[in-house]
């Protein structure tokens, strides 16, 4: 009861207003390509100063929910992930705004944000403590697993050949060494360029990847950017609401992933959301449809993608370990703030804790009216915006978006040459995801191999500790499982198909 | 980046008002009078990302900065090479006071020993160093290991099979871990991880026997660690009963120093009431008291003993680069 009132605290006319002042500012911040939800919320923390605890708390949380949602609309209406976690939305969203449907799969990641969201929550809330403890779990061996268990999406996530899939996830991989090296402090691919030091990152090239091709493409070809709705109509949410209904299974179960990966310190939500992407097309009768405009793509990533902000609370606050790049902003804040993460958090602190908590429901609640709203807005101003506007305001976007990811110039030309070469290439076939794919696990998975070596050696069988740990032999058989499903199916259909033709 | 872009632009605004006063005065353009300073915002640029103990600080020192000069101390980052990125651009930045970097060692140090980073350590025009985090060597509370012998003996009698988390290679605690292996003619498996989140993670997950932190880490996660010892001169106040490590007979001091450096064409003067300011926030109560219950321990280097200050550590580490292959 005590734990509802603090819960309550959160509904003072001050703390609700900086929850939607918070949403909305995240929700503008997250739709521009290239400022994450960790800038919103690191630009956000100065000002939470001067506030009590879990007033700045309230804010935070608000402000990463909202860019985590916005980073969608960017992803539907002009094909570039917002933030690294929408990156599996492009797969479906913007197809769908391209046949007209944009409203839609707006609304439908505004409804699967708020329930994503709502699950997250609802984990922190329950399951933190004992879900704490199976964070821990995960050594670097597990790490290394679950970056091939990655690699294997490459056939859900690669539209035709698997062949070129694995051309596209090994550019990924070989990107992914540029820089110093974490282990050994080796300096790799950098061709005597101090600017390639910092290796190449991960959001340039994601705005590179993906936003350049479609500017591109807007360009060299004489028709509309998206196909206008034939009537006025409003944002189709009864039409949402009842795709909802069919895809609960699905939203339940994205969600369910995004907290676990969450929980890990190191995935994060992009990873989580590519799980759930290749999950949701796994399990659907209709996996034929996925990456060609399925409501069930854009339920599954952006479920997930909210589900990961209340997930990641789950380290950060239980063990003082960051769950996402964002939560490691905000326990830099508490910690200026004199405030200690750990059990205290949930007993002699538990006012602040409980009314942030509080704080994250009221948040994920109001981005649902605030989303359809800004929703619209932005949907319509896209499907208006004449031709000769959009491109230079997006290019300039772009340009703007990636220099400011760490103030470095010279990652504005590696996203336009990454951008160059990835609509050459996605000419030829091999499309982007797979290339991001490889530069988001590359670093994991060996950082995972040589520490699991070092250790084996240490231990004195390098075997036993890459296949001798229960968990890590419940990844391996994932592993399996997945590369084997792809083939099975396969085989299933064509001989069904020549079962078909015998008669 | 809006807030930048604005800055700039007042900046830009502030500047060209400036002129147009001295202009419509027809005197001399003489620069900013050292006593005016600063008279407008100053950008502290952060070479490592948001979350990370460079952060953690300098957000400290954010909020007496503003209430010594009542301008802001606007903090960016510019991450990538473990600081490299940074510290290879700042002398090409504006040299007017109002630009200044966070500076880490032993990183400014050592990273130039190997290969190029871009930068030289004396290219860096450091005027304060504030704090450091004293190394420490951390375990679990369910660890075998209750005293520092205990874990050294654990080292002589299985060589190479203890392992022990830290973070980066050639790092601040790699070299902690070199240097307690010659010290006590030890052999442990070092396995270096990204940043001290990941390395106390494979500590608490019992993926490792120990890590090599700092006194922060064991104040942060002071419910599930304990130290052995800490590499500090005198035992840390939040931390009375852990001995040193020259108490123990092990002659080690050293952490990871934090401090503020310039493009180098900055002007001495300005560059002289930088330092001024940042000793006046390292003498502030409140400050002092706050910085404490986070585990690090001030320090104050004014700008005019900067430069005995680097030669000394950059003797100390000089050593360890050597005994570590780093130079030859």
């Amino acid at each position: 009861m005590e734990i509802l009132g603090f819960m309550a605290d959160a509904l003072s006319p001050i703390n609700l207003l900086l929850a939607v002042l918070g949403v909305a500012a995240g929700i503008v911040i997250g739709a521009l390509p290239g400022l994450s939800a960790t800038m919103a919320v690191a630009v956000l923390v100065p000002v939470t100063f001067g506030m009590p605890t879990e007033m700045a708390l309230i804010m935070l949380g608000a402000i990463y929910t909202g860019a985590i949602y916005g980073g969608s609309y960017a992803a539907i209406l002009i094909n570039t992930p917002g933030t690294p976690s929408a990156i599996a939305t492009t797969f479906d969203g913007y197809p769908m705004a391209r046949r007209g449907d944009g409203d839609l799969a707006v609304t439908l990641s505004t409804l699967s944000s708020v329930i994503g969201g709502l699950v997250g929550a609802v984990a922190l809330l329950t399951l933190a403590p004992l879900l704490a403890q199976i964070a821990l779990k995960f050594g670097p061996v597990e790490y290394f697993w679950l970056a091939i268990f990655g690699l294997t999406m490459i056939s859900a996530l690669s539209e035709g050949s698997i062949l070129k899939g694995f051309i596209g996830a090994g550019f990924g991989l070989l990107l992914s060494t540029v820089g110093v090296s974490v282990i050994g402090a080796d300096i790799r691919y950098t061709f005597g360029s101090q600017f390639l030091l910092g290796g190449v990152e991960i959001i340039s090239a994601l705005i590179g990847l993906y936003c350049v091709p479609v500017l591109i493409d807007l360009v060299a070809t004489p028709s509309a950017h998206l196909k206008p709705p034939e009537q006025k109509r409003g944002m189709r949410l009864a039409e949402g609401v009842g795709l909802m209904c069919k895809g609960k299974f699905n939203a339940l179960r994205s969600s369910v992933i995004g907290v676990v990966v969450a929980i890990m310190p190191g995935a994060g939500g992009s990873i989580a959301s590519l799980v759930s992407y290749s999950e949701a097309r796994r399990a659907s009768p209709h996996s034929e449809r996925f990456g060609h405009g399925e409501p069930d793509g854009v339920i599954a990533t952006e479920t997930t993608n909210n589900a990961v902000v209340g997930g990641g609370f789950i380290p950060t606050f239980v063990l003082g370990i960051p769950g996402t790049p964002p939560d490691a902003v905000i326990l830099g804040a508490l910690l200026v703030q004199g405030f200690r993460t750990g059990p205290e958090m949930f007993t002699t602190n538990a006012q602040v804790t409980y009314t942030f908590i509080g704080g994250l429901f009221i948040a994920t609640l109001v981005m649902l009216p605030l989303g359809l709203l800004i929703g619209r807005y932005a949907f319509k101003s896209i499907v208006s915006i004449p031709k000769a506007l959009l491109v230079p305001s997006i290019a300039f976007m772009t340009i703007i978006g990636t220099y400011a990811i760490r103030n470095n110039p010279f990652d504005v030309v590696v996203m336009v040459v990454l951008g160059v070469l990835g609509w050459v290439l996605s000419r030829y076939g091999i499309k982007p995801s797979p290339i991001v794919l490889g530069l988001i696990l590359g670093p994991i998975a060996e950082q995972g191999f040589v520490q699991g070596y070092l250790m084996g050696n240490a231990s004195g069988s390098v075997m036993a500790i890459f296949f001798g740990r229960p968990l890590s032999l419940a990844i391996i058989a994932l592993i399996l499982i997945s590369v084997a499903y792809p083939l099975w199916r396969a085989g299933r259909g064509r001989s069904s198909k020549e079962a078909a033709h015998e008669h | 980046m809006r807030k930048t872009t604005q800055l700039k632009t007042t900046r830009l605004g502030v500047l060209v008002a400036g002129m147009l006063t001295t202009l419509a005065l027809s005197g001399p353009a003489v620069a900013e009078s050292v006593e005016s300073y600063p008279s407008q915002n100053v950008q502290y640029i952060i070479p490592f990302g948001p979350g990370g103990e460079s952060d953690i600080s300098a957000r400290m020192q954010q909020q007496y900065f503003e209430e010594i000069t009542s301008q802001q101390l606007i903090i960016q980052y510019m991450p990538g090479g473990g600081g490299a990125v940074g510290w290879s651009q700042l002398n090409g930045m504006d040299a007017d006071g109002y630009t200044i970097m966070g500076t880490n060692l032993p990183h400014i140090i050592l990273k130039p020993m190997g290969k190029d980073p871009g930068f030289k350590t004396q290219d860096l025009k450091n005027f304060f160093f504030f704090h450091y985090s004293p190394d420490a060597l951390i375990v679990r509370n369910d660890s075998p290991y209750k005293t520092l012998e205990d874990f050294i003996a654990a080292a002589k009698e299985a060589p190479g099979s203890i392992t022990v988390s830290g973070s980066g290679t050639q790092s601040a605690n790699d070299i902690a871990n070199r240097r307690l292996e010659s010290l006590a003619d030890i052999k442990t498996t070092y396995i270096p991880f990204k940043g001290t989140g990941a390395s106390v993670t494979a500590l608490l997950g019992g993926q490792v026997a120990a890590e090599w932190g700092y006194t922060t880490v064991a104040a942060n996660h002071h419910d599930k660690v304990r130290m052995l010892a800490v590499a500090s001169e005198k035992r840390h106040p939040l931390f009375p009963d852990v001995p040193t490590f020259q108490e123990l007979g092990y002659d080690m001091t050293g952490g990871a120093y934090r401090g503020m450096a310039v493009p180098k064409d900055t002007p001495e003067d300005v560059t002289m009431k930088l330092s001024n300011i940042f000793s006046q926030i390292n003498a502030n109560p409140e400050f002092r008291q706050k910085m404490k219950e986070l585990g690090f321990v001030l320090i104050d280097v004014p700008y005019p003993e900067v430069e005995e200050f680097m030669a000394k550590q950059q003797a100390a580490y000089e050593k360890v680069a050597r005994d570590m292959g780093i130079i030859d």
